[in-house]
């Protein structure tokens, strides 16, 4: 009998998910051992302060390029880079989702199974603090976020891509007003999602199979296997290539790229709206970490294939929320069109065959994920008696009633039209250079045209929000918290930063765009 | 015909250099700050700023001007005449380095006054104009935004500079077209110089990235230095790109429709986009990139044609319009057509279009508010058939305007004289029928351009009073609104004639513009050019003053093919409509319904639900789980069978 071999593992290298998942547990001892009252607050300062830990773990590692726990996980610049954005976007959404004097008793419903629209439900929207179970829920998230992004085989991206995505499903459901659209949405994505999850593991099996036979190497789906595989396998390259797409549409999926985001609309529209924008800003970071690291590791050998089909996508993507987009009459909605438009820009990045392309793509998502947020961080404020105010119409007039919210929020706006200095022009330009040197000259040719459009609808917004007169049924901006006034300051500012000096992140994203293999 | 079409490179420019900015010329970015700071004060504070809010307005552009003349006067001291200061490094990704640095040379400098100069002016008029106007204060912030990207625009050291100036520009005047949202002409014209402007945009920005893929930079320096190794083809491309988008921001042929649109704005802003600022950033864009265009003469024969065509449509249809903003807005359209037959012809007609540039901004600024003076009198009416008669109650005005019709039709010794007819030259001096057919179009040009403006003057200020029944005694604008027009006036008078001779010797020093060969010999005299088109002139002006001396009907007259075209904008807007409207609407329907829940989307705006419960929003949401997984379904299927596609390919 052979001896048994352990891997060997790298905690200090490893800590910062173990962090994230070591929080998410003691959460849930929160929710069995601390009084109810008290559980608010203990459960956010744990949440808040794990992020914290984690992230100065990241900073620590910052020089780590290493593959660890048996080949399991790849620490390296991309995986440290994207840990780093998201867990800085994630104790951004954490404000969100602690605010609680907003709305009394916070966005959450107070017990997810009371049934919708019964005399218990009516009661508990009066005010009744919401659950906290949402902290365990969220980091559990971020931590499947923080092993996704840095996933160096297959099959632990999957199990990764579930410990995201279920506590996610959970979260969409717990609104606390408008019950039966945010179960909805939960149930759809759930279903959706499990949906695609079997497309991804199907093609892990395919990939598998290919990988089989390979000289002097052992099946397997780790990346160094399967990158091997793609040059040297004799297996029949349709198994690859049939792998390959079932895996693409998984994570296409999670990034929200047509025709795969038929989810987005509803979900972004049902989630309570904390969670939309923890999802629009970190479910795209580790989604467009992963589709990085597939692309640039594992099937880097078979770019000039899959570079059209992906290439397609991204427009397709482009197109679809650009056009859809100026259809919307609902500001979430609006934002998750927008959401979908982005993706298909990030694709390009993604399809650059070269390091800048890496760099750029990690920067767009950084810059992107600030904004998004602050975006979301305006939307929670806009209220009037039945909660969030998001029809469009609602927001006519909105920059007389409240000319500080509303500026705010056209800066945010024209920084997704990517008027210049601010950010959305800088990451633009960021992604769209590389992918014109890779030669991909007509993405970038979607990319400017596709973006001349998306910017009328956000224009519109601006327009109607200042140069119409407020309506009877125009609501009043509510006067923010602290957390919920810190979220959208940091978003806002960033996006401002980003967009007049983007070179210190930019050398950083330059710095961390090599991957190990 | 086809050594025309060759693509024959004329002699690249050569390497081309820029001193540091120092001393006094260190602070040139102040330039930009001032307005910009002004915009921000007037738009945060709110009302709090309603009182004095105009005035700092005013203020911020004419410390501005003052700012540009010193920085002027110390460039003319200097050896190396470009100077540039760069801010900071602004993005650097791999090879990509974009420099946030502005450029101050002979080019800039003459902009930046045209623009300090002239807005300032059209600022301390809009005091007044928009005196009893609730948002004047916003106004103002609108306004100073405006200048302040437009002042951007014209300082960059870089494409990328110049394009976030454009895109300010763009967005400013979006902001003050539909200033009056009230009134949804306003809104929709706004929304069509926008849109417009979007296409042009687009041109621009792939123009840039194209100088990015092939010549790695954008720094003005680099990228003219570097033109001349590029192949012909691509600077054929990189230079249509950018016509593009000069014809997007400038009106020009086939992006012309917006302009005349956006005189639903108030008036000051019509004068500052069409004599200032916004129209003549297409034209700058054409002068600052001469050393592409001149690498070309394939690209030139395009710029020159775009011109001619322009100049004779905008003449056509300003002869058939009866609304006073929208005649002088035609006359924009053809006045720039000039500017770019001028720019497009090259060599030492680049300094003539600058020049007709700087004496347009004078007269059309002068007879923009002007109208707007008489506007202010008659009651916002704005139809020349309703008016008649006005000298004898405006005598500024009239006196003003006269000064401006005078120098547009370029009768000597007004300016438009000294900077229009120097072009028409220009279009004889070419080689064999091209220097026929753009010197004719140039004449007939001078000789509508007589017709229609004077048709414009006599029916305004002269022949009998056709006046609604509402107006019985039209008024003289106050103080603050002459003294502008006066100052303006005293410009279209004097302007060309001062600025003739020493601009263009001025400009010589601008990257490109200095030591042009010489152009061909014209194909006619010079001497016999000026007699035509003086003699043109006067045709079109006489037989003007003879058909309107007595007035004209007050009801629209049945007309000819092509009076009637013209009234109908010569159909460009079927065109428009059918060329780009009706596919995007396609476009977008046929994605809505492939997307079933864009179709949510609209119902929820039929409904025009205003928010309501959840059960009510539920009963909108008609997004079905099984059709979304079908769609996800068909896309899968099809991405497999492409990758299965690209591998059969590859096997084969």
């Amino acid at each position: 009998m052979t001896e048994l071999k352990l891997p060997s593992i790298d905690y200090a290298a490893l800590a910062p998910t173990l962090i994230m998942l070591g929080a998410a547990l003691v959460g849930v001892l929160v929710e069995a051992f601390v009084p109810r009252r008290l559980r608010h607050v203990v459960q956010l300062s744990v949440a808040l302060l794990a992020v914290l830990a984690a992230l100065t773990m990241v900073v620590l590692n910052a020089d780590d390029r290493l593959i660890t726990i048996g080949g399991a996980i790849a620490v390296d610049g991309p995986a440290l880079f994207l840990q780093g954005a998201i867990l800085v976007l994630a104790a951004m959404a954490l404000l969100l989702i602690g605010e609680r004097t907003v709305e009394r008793g916070g966005a959450f419903v107070a017990q997810a199974a009371v049934t919708a629209e019964s005399a218990d439900d009516r009661r508990q929207a009066e005010g009744a603090n919401g659950l906290t179970e949402v902290y365990p829920l969220t980091t559990f998230a971020i931590g499947g976020m923080l092993i996704f992004v840095a996933a160096n085989d297959l099959l632990t991206m999957f199990i990764a891509l579930e410990v995201f995505s279920l506590p996610l499903y959970l979260l969409c459901a717990l609104a606390r007003r408008r019950r039966l659209l945010s179960q909805e949405a939960a149930l759809k994505y759930f279903m959706l999602g499990a949906y695609a999850s079997a497309f991804f593991l199907f093609g892990v099996a395919l990939v598998y199979g290919f990988t089989a036979g390979i000289p002097d190497r052992p099946a397997g789906v780790d990346f160094a296997t399967v990158h091997a595989a793609v040059t040297d396998s004799p297996a029949s390259p349709v198994l690859l290539f049939a792998g390959m797409a079932l895996l693409a549409i998984g994570l296409l999926f999670k990034a929200a790229a047509a025709p795969f985001h038929v989810w987005t609309p509803d979900v972004y529209q049902g989630a309570p709206t904390p969670v939309t924008g923890f999802m629009a800003a970190c479910t795209k970071v580790a989604a467009f970490g992963a589709l990085l690291r597939v692309f640039h590791v594992a099937f880097e050998g078979a770019r000039w294939d899959f570079t059209p089909v992906l290439g397609v996508v991204a427009v397709l993507t482009m197109l679809v929320g650009a056009v859809l987009a100026v259809t919307q009459t609902d500001i979430k909605r609006l934002l998750a069109y927008s959401s979908i438009a982005n993706a298909g820009y990030l694709l390009v990045g993604v399809l650059a065959p070269n390091s800048e392309g890496v760099s750029g793509t990690m920067f767009y998502l950084v810059a992107y994920g600030f904004s998004v947020l602050a975006a979301f961080a305006v939307v929670t404020l806009v209220r009037d008696a039945d909660g969030e105010a998001t029809h469009l119409s609602r927001w006519a007039g909105l920059g007389r009633r409240s000319p500080f919210y509303a500026a705010l929020f056209t800066f945010i706006l024209l920084a997704f039209a990517g008027i210049p200095l601010t950010s959305g022009f800088t990451s633009k330009f960021a992604v769209f250079g590389p992918a014109l040197d890779g030669g991909q000259a007509w993405l970038v040719i979607a990319g400017v045209l596709t973006s001349m459009v998306l910017a009328f609808p956000y224009l519109r917004v601006v327009v109607m929000m200042w140069l119409s007169e407020p309506g009877e049924s125009t609501p009043t901006v509510t006067v923010p918290g602290g957390l919920t006034s810190a979220a959208l300051m940091i978003g806002v500012i960033a996006t401002l930063v980003l967009g007049v000096a983007p070179a210190p992140l930019l050398d950083l994203a330059t710095g961390a765009a090599e991957f190990v293999r | 015909m086809m050594e025309i079409l060759a693509n024959a490179p004329v002699e690249p420019v050569g390497t081309v250099t820029y001193a540091p900015a120092d001393g006094l010329l260190g602070s040139v970015w102040l330039l930009v700050a001032i307005p910009l700071v002004s915009a921000a004060i007037l738009l945060l504070l709110g009302r709090r700023a309603d009182r004095w809010g105009h005035w700092l307005g005013v203020a911020s552009i004419g410390v501005a001007f003052v700012l540009g003349l010193t920085y002027f006067l110390q460039l003319r001291g200097l050896e190396n005449r470009s100077v540039e200061l760069s801010l900071w490094e602004f993005i650097a990704v791999g090879d990509l380095r974009v420099d946030f640095g502005l450029l101050f040379d002979p080019l800039a400098a003459v902009f930046v006054l045209l623009i300090t100069g002239v807005g300032f002016l059209i600022h301390l008029y809009a005091v007044e104009y928009m005196a009893h106007d609730a948002g004047r204060r916003r106004f103002f912030g609108y306004f100073n935004l405006f200048v302040a990207a437009m002042l951007l625009l014209v300082l960059g050291n870089n494409y990328v500079m110049l394009y976030f100036g454009w895109e300010g520009v763009g967005l400013a005047s979006y902001l003050l077209i539909s200033f009056w949202y009230e009134r949804p002409s306003a809104a929709t014209a706004g929304k069509k110089a926008f849109l417009m402007n979007r296409v042009g945009d687009a041109g621009l920005a792939i123009g840039i990235f194209i100088m990015f893929a092939t010549l790695g930079t954008t720094q003005y320096d680099e990228v003219f230095s570097g033109v001349g190794a590029l192949t012909s083809t691509t600077v054929l491309l990189l230079g249509l790109l950018l016509l593009l988008g000069a014809t997007g921001k400038s009106g020009q042929f086939p992006l012309q429709a917006w302009l005349p649109d956006a005189m639903e704005g108030p008036t000051p802003v019509s004068a500052l986009i069409h004599a200032a600022t916004m129209v003549t950033a297409g034209v700058y864009l054409i002068a600052r990139s001469n050393p592409i265009f001149s690498a070309n003469s394939t690209l030139q024969l395009v710029v020159v044609s775009v011109g001619a065509l322009t100049l004779l449509i905008g003449c056509v249809i300003g002869a058939a319009k009866d609304d006073i903003k929208r005649v002088l807005a035609w006359s924009t359209v053809s006045q720039i057509g000039y500017m770019f037959l001028g720019v497009g012809l090259g060599g030492a007609a680049y300094a003539l279009a600058i020049v007709h540039l700087l004496a347009h901004g004078f007269f059309k600024a002068n007879m923009f508010l002007g109208a707007g003076s008489v506007m202010h009198g008659m009651k916002d009416q704005v139809d020349i058939r309703r008016f008649g008669g006005l000298s004898k109650y405006m005598k500024i005005t009239w006196l003003t305007f006269m000064t401006g019709w005078l120098a547009i039709i370029g009768l000597p010794p007004f300016s438009g004289f000294f900077s229009k007819e120097p072009i028409i030259v220009a279009a004889f001096e070419r080689e064999g029928w091209t220097a026929w057919l753009f010197g004719t179009a140039a004449l007939l040009g001078a000789g509508l351009t007589a017709f229609y403006m004077t048709r414009l003057f006599v029916l305004t200020f002269h022949g009998p009073a056709r006046w609604t029944e509402d107006i019985d005694h039209p008024h003289e604008s106050p103080k603050l609104m002459t003294i502008p027009l006066v100052l303006l006036a005293v410009g279209s008078v004097a302007a060309g004639a001062l600025m003739a001779g020493p601009v263009p010797s001025w400009l010589e020093a601008t990257a490109g513009l200095g030591g042009q060969t010489e152009a061909h010999e014209a194909v006619l005299s010079h001497l016999a050019i000026t007699i035509l088109s003086i003699l043109v002139t006067v045709v079109g002006a006489g037989l003007a003053w003879f058909l309107f001396r007595a007035g004209t009907a007050t009801e629209p007259q049945p007309a000819g093919v092509l009076v009637t075209a013209a009234r109908k904008n010569l159909y460009t807007d079927a065109v428009n409509e059918a060329v780009f409207e009706k596919p995007g609407i396609f476009l977008t329907r046929a994605l809505v319904y492939l997307d079933n829940r864009g179709i949510d989307g609209l119902v929820n705006g039929l409904a025009a639900g205003v928010g309501g419960g959840s059960g009510r929003l539920r009963r909108l949401q008609t997004g079905f789980v099984r059709s979304y997984a079908t769609s996800i379904l068909a896309g899968a299927l099809l991405v497999v069978a492409a990758f299965l596609a690209v591998e059969a390919g590859w096997l084969a």
